[in-house]
């Protein structure tokens, strides 16, 4: 591999690029997922190619392709300088990089099983084990599980003498139990919606996950929505668990603080942000007991924003976003780390696969945890009237990041400190920084996860990548509850 | 790119390594090229070429899918171990069918599907990165003129899409398809447009730079009205990008899986009259290969007349378990209309090429807006999800290009709004439409769709630009 990487550089330089990156990858995943009883899909994927990236003529090329052969990337390699002179027939200034200490090193995530050393037999007789739970409760109509395993292996070599081996591991598990009668369809899943919970993890994820466990609490609750009364609308103060808070801060803070959607990048798809530059370390974000950072390194945990370095070759890094309220940090790349007045990329460049340009992509951005102890039922006994929600079912954000309405998939009304009765579909909606700083309390690191979002897209052509958020159950005040609904 | 000759030839080698009662090979892939620019600049350009080989391998009940994108004999061999080593230890599915042969996959559709246009021009397929380069110019210039800051994309792809197995099923498309895609931003607006075809003659980058332009300036500073329930006019993309979140309800397993809203609905008037709703693969605007995910031909299929829903797809396995269901003398005609993904699957199928059907008094945009009185037109939807998953509410916000509509007349630009608008009720209340026409959005796939004035949209929000 290094070979080959070394064939696509010197062509590229030969050919006239001032900068130079390969990257060669190779990736395996393993799907299987379970419907009422059956298999539901099984499904076993590798692909291999090389991407190189260069700079010419002060602008960015890029060409990927399959083909390995030494003729092969070296017509890549040519492809990309060529794509690179073309871009730079409409340029306003030469594309500047930060510097970065060129790095050899082998990095892999830490596992304790390989994931795809468990037998196919033994995971679908989980699956199968967790549907027949589901399915054992009466009311349930359609019962979903799935297990998913990734490897991504990649070797970058650049021009400046970087020489990076990294594997990346990840595992992810869930499932959901949906009930539909009448007039009405409702649904729980665990641990998380859409796909459960992910880590960059082995095999041992699954054991910590216990999912058999908790399928038939959850297919209870599927059925008892329906006889829920539906979550009221008006001003409330809510407590959102750790799932939903997660996919809460990478809507509203993970996406805004990316500095290429700062720097209208992303405009024409992902959007724009409100965290102009002149937001940086001037904007109250929220409340003073918010803390945020995206972290990328091992000691952050397992999540799927964690990796030894990034795709042009930056060591992860922790950034502070969010310290005591105040905005303190964006994401960034050696390209765009300039706009800010700072001399050193983020780390925070990634791509979906090896025929993907990296782009500025959430590490882990996560909501550090309270200091004091706080257990979620502490916070919920010392909450006069709330609504407790868990389980995202639906979310929305303008292409700004400033209005936001999510939906969950169940709702508790809290009075006088206690759960007092279950409500269907619950929503909230409001303005991001009024949000943040609406947030009076955050339970303690025992209640803390970091969880993974495995799916988030952005970028044209559009790629998918995994991020973590790590987050404890909080609470809001005065926050606009019911609005979905509204009218309806 | 791979030929067809070609792809026989991968699948005669890796039959030879196959143990499995059947076998299938999907074989998809090409170029595919595109150049990005945002502050009147190109940003990002970028080329790949790549091909997949999917091998699905059955034995009995039992059928298990793995793929690579490597075609040198050990990785041929290894995808089928790996296939048949997945197949092997799946429990028998009963309602697994054999492999469609030839006859059967092309022996329902009807002539005129048979002969689907080509779909694959030359001109699009010598798309080079400096015609690329040169077309984003003039729209750099457009922004220039205007004094405003561009951003979009300009994409070209040549791609193939085929199924070969072991019953003598053989089927290949090939197809070539342009984009273009323009954001104008002002200081305090921005105006978009977004257009693909097979043919990139049909595509004209420079009007649509104007276009966008013109809306940017129209909607500067804009006014912020309240939210509520407003007359509405979506133009094509913005309908598109809404309506698409009803189409994966309209398939047989969504119906047996009790995840859909048609579920107890076919035959009811669900929407108003004025709408018919097709899917047909072979309309001369609509785009994708003539076959679904076991080689089946597409039918021609009429999911919504005059606001009766009659139809949804079905895959042939999906159609077999329609038929011994409690469901199968409620949901109209059931039989294989070629519309399956590849299995195994959980999802079974879906409509992909919807095409509306002009009611008879078609409007223009343009005298939409000079019959109302007071509304909002729409240029564009974003993020838009599912709140309600039976009554089909879905939430969403406008974007680039939003405009207060008085007295027959563009006022100017709002700020942008939150909905929470349920399918039913908006395709109950469309006023007016347009010839339908190609159109493309984010959010959902492209289709045949006309622009369309709602009576009650319901706006519950409005955001801060």
């Amino acid at each position: 591999m290094k070979d080959a990487a070394n064939w696509a550089l010197n062509v590229a330089t030969l050919r006239g690029a001032s900068y130079g990156d390969a990257r060669i990858v190779s990736q395996r995943s393993r799907a299987l997922s379970t419907k009422n009883g059956k298999v539901g899909s099984a499904a076993d994927a590798e692909s291999l190619g090389m991407s190189v990236r260069v700079i010419a003529n002060g602008a960015w090329g890029f060409a990927a392709s399959e083909d390995l052969s030494r003729s092969g990337v070296e017509a890549t390699a040519a492809r990309a300088v060529e794509v690179a002179c073309a871009s730079a027939r409409v340029k306003q200034k030469d594309v500047q990089l930060a510097p970065e200490k060129p790095v050899i090193a082998e990095w892999t995530t830490p596992h304790a099983i390989n994931p795809f050393s468990i037998s196919v037999e033994q995971n679908i007789d989980l699956l199968l084990k967790v549907d027949s739970e589901l399915r054992s409760i009466a009311g349930v109509t359609l019962a979903e599980t799935n297990l998913n395993f990734h490897r991504d292996e990649q070797w970058f070599a650049s021009s400046e003498g970087s020489d990076i081996h990294q594997t990346k591991y990840s595992t992810g598990a869930g499932y959901t139990a949906y009930a539909f009668a009448g007039n009405e369809i409702q649904k729980r899943s665990y641990p998380n919606s859409y796909g459960g919970q992910w880590q960059n993890k082995g095999y041992e994820l699954i054991d910590e996950l216990q999912l058999v466990q908790n399928a038939r609490h959850i297919a209870e609750e599927a059925v008892a929505l329906h006889h829920a009364d539906r979550c009221p609308e008006g001003a409330f103060d809510i407590i959102l668990d750790s799932s939903q808070l997660g996919l809460q801060i990478h809507e509203s803070i993970g996406h805004p603080i990316e500095l290429d959607r700062v720097l209208g990048m992303e405009a024409n798809f992902a959007g724009t942000s409100f965290l102009t530059l002149d937001k940086l370390r001037t904007l109250r974000y929220g409340s003073d007991i918010v803390n945020v950072v995206a972290d990328a390194r091992q000691e952050h945990g397992p999540g799927l924003g964690t990796f030894g370095f990034d795709d042009e070759g930056v060591p992860a890094q922790c950034t502070p976003i969010i310290t005591q309220g105040l905005f303190t940090g964006y994401l960034s790349s050696r390209e765009t780390v300039h706009a800010i007045g700072e001399n050193r990329s983020g780390g925070t460049l990634r791509a979906e696969g090896w025929n993907r340009l990296p782009i500025i992509r959430m590490t882990n951005i996560s909501l550090l945890p309270g200091e004091k102890p706080l257990s979620l039922e502490q916070l919920i006994a010392s909450t006069d009237r709330a609504i407790f929600m868990q389980t995202n079912r639906s979310w929305s954000i303008d292409d700004k990041r400033f209005n936001f309405q999510f939906g969950c998939e169940i709702g508790w009304e809290i009075k006088n400190g206690k759960r007092v009765r279950m409500l269907k579909n619950p929503s909230y909606s409001g303005i991001t920084t009024e949000f943040w700083n609406s947030l009076d309390a955050i339970c303690s690191r025992d209640e803390w996860t970091l969880w993974g979002t495995p799916n988030c897209g952005k970028g044209q052509p559009q790629q998918v990548m995994g991020t973590g958020h790590g987050a404890a159950p909080s609470r809001f005040r005065g926050i606009k509850v019911g609005s979905a609904y509204k009218g309806s | 790119m791979l030929t067809q000759e070609r792809a026989a030839d991968i699948f005669d080698r890796i039959r030879k390594f196959s143990r499995a009662d059947e076998i299938e090979i999907l074989i998809s892939g090409g170029g595919f090229a595109l150049t990005r620019f945002a502050n009147n600049t190109i940003h990002q350009n970028v080329e790949d070429e790549n091909h997949l080989l999917s091998v699905r391998t059955a034995f009995g009940g039992r059928t298990a899918r793995a793929s690579t994108n490597k075609f040198d004999e050990d990785s041929l061999r290894r995808v089928v171990a790996a296939s048949e080593a997945l197949a092997k230890v799946q429990h028998p599915d009963p309602d697994l069918l054999p492999m469609p042969d030839s006859r059967e996959a092309d022996g329902s559709a009807d002539e005129r599907l048979k002969a689907t246009p080509s779909r694959h021009f030359a001109e699009t397929a010598a798309i080079t990165p400096q015609l690329r380069a040169e077309a984003v110019k003039q729209i750099v210039n457009v922004a220039g003129k205007h004094k405003l800051i561009t951003a979009g994309i300009y994409s070209s792809s040549e791609s193939v899409e085929g199924i070969f197995n072991s019953r003598g099923l053989s089927q290949w498309h090939t197809q070539t398809l342009a984009e273009v895609s323009v954001t104008m931003l002002g200081a305090d607006s921005s105006g978009w447009q977004k257009a693909n075809s097979p043919n990139v003659s049909n595509l004209d980058p420079l009007a649509m730079a104007e276009t966008a332009a013109r809306k940017a300036i129209d909607a500067a500073h804009p006014e912020e009205i309240p939210p509520g329930k407003y007359a509405v006019i979506l133009e094509p993309s913005a309908a598109l990008d809404i309506v698409g979140f009803m189409f994966w309800d309209y398939s047989g397993m969504a119906i047996l899986d009790q995840r859909s809203f048609l579920t107890g609905r076919i035959g009811s008037q669900l929407f108003g009259e004025n709408i018919t709703i097709w899917d047909d693969v072979s309309h001369p605007l609509q785009t994708g290969s003539p076959f679904d995910g076991e080689g089946m031909r597409r039918l021609r299929v009429p999911l919504v007349e005059h606001g009766v829903v009659k139809r949804v797809v079905y895959a042939r396995a999906t159609a077999a378990r329609m038929k011994k269901s409690g469901f199968k003398d409620k949901v109209g005609l059931v039989e294989p209309t070629g519309h399956g993904f590849p299995l195994p699957n959980e999802m079974g199928e879906m409509p992909l090429n919807i095409v509306f059907v002009a009611p008879q008094n078609t409007q223009s945009l343009e005298h939409m807006i000079s019959c109302t009185e007071r509304g909002v037109l729409v240029t564009r939807l974003w993020y838009i999800r599912e709140v309600d998953p039976y009554e089909k509410i879905v939430t969403g916000m406008t974007r680039d290009g939003t405009f207060l509509i008085e007295n027959g007349r563009l006022r100017g630009g709002v700020r942008n709004f939150r909905f929470n608008e349920s399918l039913i009720h908006m395709l109950s209340h469309v006023e007016a439409m347009s010839v339908p026409v190609r159109a493309c959005g984010e959010e959902s796939f492209d289709m045949v769709v006309p622009a369309m004035k709602i009576r009650d949209f319901n706006f519950t929000e409005v955001t801060k630009f």
